[in-house]
């Protein structure tokens, strides 16, 4: 009897669990119940990156990609300081996304069919278009990458830069002669002191590289030319459509934000005013546009209330550092930032 | 040279000895100028120590920059002073704007008084567990109140302190708390280990003890420390998943307990038969003999490699900087990873190697003066 007794009660609680997994108001995306139920979202970043993640002397997590993850928070949460930094080493962060450790990985990760194809993950958004470059003394009257004929080139040895340089000259067929320097800081020194003629690297590597020589930058220019394709993004786990979906619709809408010159600080007053049916639509003022995505009707006025539109984000976290838009501007000023339609 | 000095009270102080036979200028003679080669030696070191001294004194203090200006524009510091003075003169104002980033990591700012605690706490536990008189039962109380204490600090959420997560731990308590406790769980494993190696009547434990050993001294402490930060998380259910520092620690205790466990059965082979029998002969069960007679000589003759292997541990845990925790090192490369302080990482590497040598120091000496006690008290 009293077997049954407990019999009956396990059999019913695991009906209760049961029923709360079937009947609860879900949001239909494993990934996004877990982030609301534990209040945080948990976004892996590099955690030593300038311009990208990097701790300030407060201990606060800075960066393009630390306002992206800021952004993908507020939209879900409500709450842009709902969010959890997770530093992740280049080795150890398609494990951690794997692994659940992370909710999505916002760290300088370059878009690519080996990392779609085979790491079971799928890139939600390219919030920065890097590629590598070439930086010079302003003395050489260099101002082309074509001109470099019979230059000799500072570059990380098996690093993409390499095999990117190597094809960019054989392909131009101009003469050059590689030195291969593992540590950074030393490539940096034998740039400096002349042992090479250019200095090889990510552009936004070089450009933060030319920032820190304070007054003397103006000595250095960083060649028109970028010689590959690095876009970086958000990489999220393959299988939660839904998720997937408010990450890069996040980006979205901070784009169309920024096309339409909404801002941090006018997003309330253009709430109030404005009768641009697809600026309500975003704002959440008309339409159930966070109703489809299975969130606030007020994400992305929240992301942009809290954190800004992707422009606010390049001038506060890029634009120190003395990179120019270039690519990274909005499809209609000559970039590559085009966000579809929100209707 | 001791004679003279060694007689000295004993004869009224009338005269005193020469000079070129005792004291300061008769030793130098002895040991620094004693042959045409010694002396040649001795003035070409004297040359190169005295001109390394003035170069380093000349660029860390007379060269070199304290505290550099504001920029009202952008509100960050504007290093150029330091840029101007590269190469001549230190630059201490990274140390000033970055210390509390070095030392508590992204610990939340206005927290940080609660890792200071935590250091404080550390010190005076590891002074009083330093201290023979406290040598008593209750320093294992002791131990488990001060280590609560540390955790309540750490994560808060009680007393009015706002929830700290262990991801937002960083800088010296890390360091601490990944050496204290990797250590203070690894040395009792390292015992039953070192046990379970010699029990030749439990061939089970025996091949087991061996296997751990072996397997672990055989792999390098970074594969371990990626094992648990990269495959462990594989094999976990989703959302089941130990905290990082969890994993980092527990790899921590599995290497030291294995390094500790040879040097303690080094300890207990050093001892001689006759003290087993002996223990045998008074009818001693297994742990009476191992704890009363055995371990407490078998310890006493294994500091020196013991403090070795700590001092060696307590550095190793810098290692978890390839996992992604802001230990004190990682923390130190994070803070000149600011593009305004990039080139002057030798100032931070010069703070951190200070704070690593005060504690192995300590530590050394300590047991040097351990060593001699146990000498005087009549050690085997």
């Amino acid at each position: 009897m009293m077997r049954m007794t407990v019999g009956t009660l396990i059999a019913g609680a695991f009906l209760a669990v049961a029923s709360t997994g079937a009947f609860a108001q879900g949001t239909g995306s494993a990934t996004m119940d877990a982030i609301i139920k534990r209040g945080e979202l948990n976004c892996g970043v590099a955690g030593n990156s300038p311009m990208f993640s990097l701790p300030n002397s407060q201990g606060v997590m800075e960066g393009l990609d630390a306002d992206s993850c800021r952004a993908v928070a507020a939209a879900i949460l409500g709450d842009a300081k709902k969010i959890k930094f997770i530093p992740t080493t280049a080795q150890a962060r398609f494990t951690a996304l794997q692994s659940g450790e992370v909710d999505l990985l916002y760290r300088s990760t370059t878009w690519t069919l080996g990392r779609e194809g085979n790491l079971g993950g799928l890139f939600a958004s390219v919030n920065f278009y890097d590629g590598t470059g070439f930086l010079v003394k302003a003395s050489l009257k260099v101002t082309s990458a074509r001109e470099l004929d019979g230059a000799t080139v500072c570059v990380a040895p098996g690093t993409s830069t390499e095999l990117a340089v190597a094809d960019y000259f054989r392909v131009n067929k101009i003469k050059f002669t590689p030195i291969l320097i593992q540590d950074v800081n030393e490539i940096q020194k034998a740039y400096l002191s002349g042992r090479c003629d250019t200095y090889s690297t990510d552009a936004s590597g070089l450009a933060g590289f030319r920032f820190q020589q304070g007054d003397k930058k103006t000595e250095h220019i960083l060649l028109p030319e970028i010689i590959s394709k690095e876009p970086l993004g958000a990489m999220v786990r393959k299988g939660d459509d839904k998720f997937f979906d408010i990450v890069r619709w996040t980006y979205f809408a901070q784009l169309i934000a920024e096309e339409y010159g909404i801002t941090q600080a006018n997003v309330d007053e253009v709430a109030k005013t404005s009768n641009i049916p697809e600026v309500r639509r975003l704002l959440g003022i008309e339409g159930d546009m966070g109703k489809a995505l299975g969130v606030d009707n007020k994400w992305a006025y929240n992301a942009i209330k809290q954190v800004g539109n992707f422009g606010e984000m390049w001038e506060r976290d890029i634009t120190p550092y003395g990179i120019p838009r270039g690519i990274n501007n909005l499809w209609n000023h000559g970039g590559l930032h085009y966000a579809p339609p929100m209707r | 040279m001791s004679t003279a000095t060694t007689t000295h009270s004993a004869v009224s102080r009338r005269e005193r000895p020469p000079l070129l036979v005792a004291g300061p200028v008769a030793w130098a003679r002895a040991n620094l100028f004693g042959s045409f080669w010694s002396s040649l030696v001795t003035l070409g070191l004297t040359y190169f120590l005295i001109k390394f001294a003035v170069g380093f004194i000349d660029w860390a203090l007379i060269k070199s920059v304290w505290t550099v200006p504001m920029d009202p524009a952008t509100g960050k510091l504007n290093p150029e002073a330091c840029r101007a003075a590269k190469g001549e003169g230190a630059c201490w104002a990274v140390i000033w704007d970055k210390y509390r980033f070095i030392l508590f990591g992204r610990y939340p700012f206005d927290e940080q008084w609660r890792g200071a605690i935590v250091i404080v706490l550390f010190l005076g536990l590891f002074v009083v567990s330093a201290m023979r008189r406290f040598w008593r039962r209750e320093l294992v109380l002791i131990w488990i109140v001060t280590l609560t204490a540390i955790g309540v600090l750490q994560w808060g959420g009680v007393f009015g302190m706002p929830y700290v997560g262990q991801d937002e731990w960083g800088g010296l308590p890390i360091t601490l708390i990944l050496s204290t406790f990797g250590l203070a769980f690894a040395f009792p494993i390292a015992i039953l280990v070192a046990l379970g190696r010699r029990a030749t009547t439990l061939p089970a434990v025996k091949l087991l003890c061996v296997v751990y050993v072996e397997l672990i001294r055989g792999v390098p402490l970074i594969s371990l420390l990626f094992m648990a930060s990269v495959m462990f998380p594989l094999f976990m259910p989703v959302g089941l998943n130990p905290d990082k520092l969890l994993r980092a620690q527990i790899a921590i205790i599995l290497f030291a307990a294995a390094y500790l466990a040879e040097v303690v059965r080094g300890g207990l082979q050093a001892l001689s038969r006759g003290q087993y029998e002996a223990a045998d002969a008074l009818g001693l069960t297994y742990w009476q003999k191992m704890g009363l007679i055995i371990l407490p000589q078998a310890l006493r003759l294994v500091i020196p490699p013991l403090v070795n292997t700590f001092i060696g541990f307590f550095k190793d845990t810098s290692l978890v900087l390839i996992i992604g925790i802001f230990d004190l090192l990682t923390s130190g490369k994070v803070a000149v990873a600011d593009p305004i302080w990039q080139a002057f990482s030798t100032e931070v590497y010069i703070m951190l190697g200070l704070i690593y040598f005060c504690f192995c120091f300590s530590m050394a000496r300590y047991s040097q003066g351990l060593e001699r006690e146990f000498a005087k008290s009549g050690g085997r």
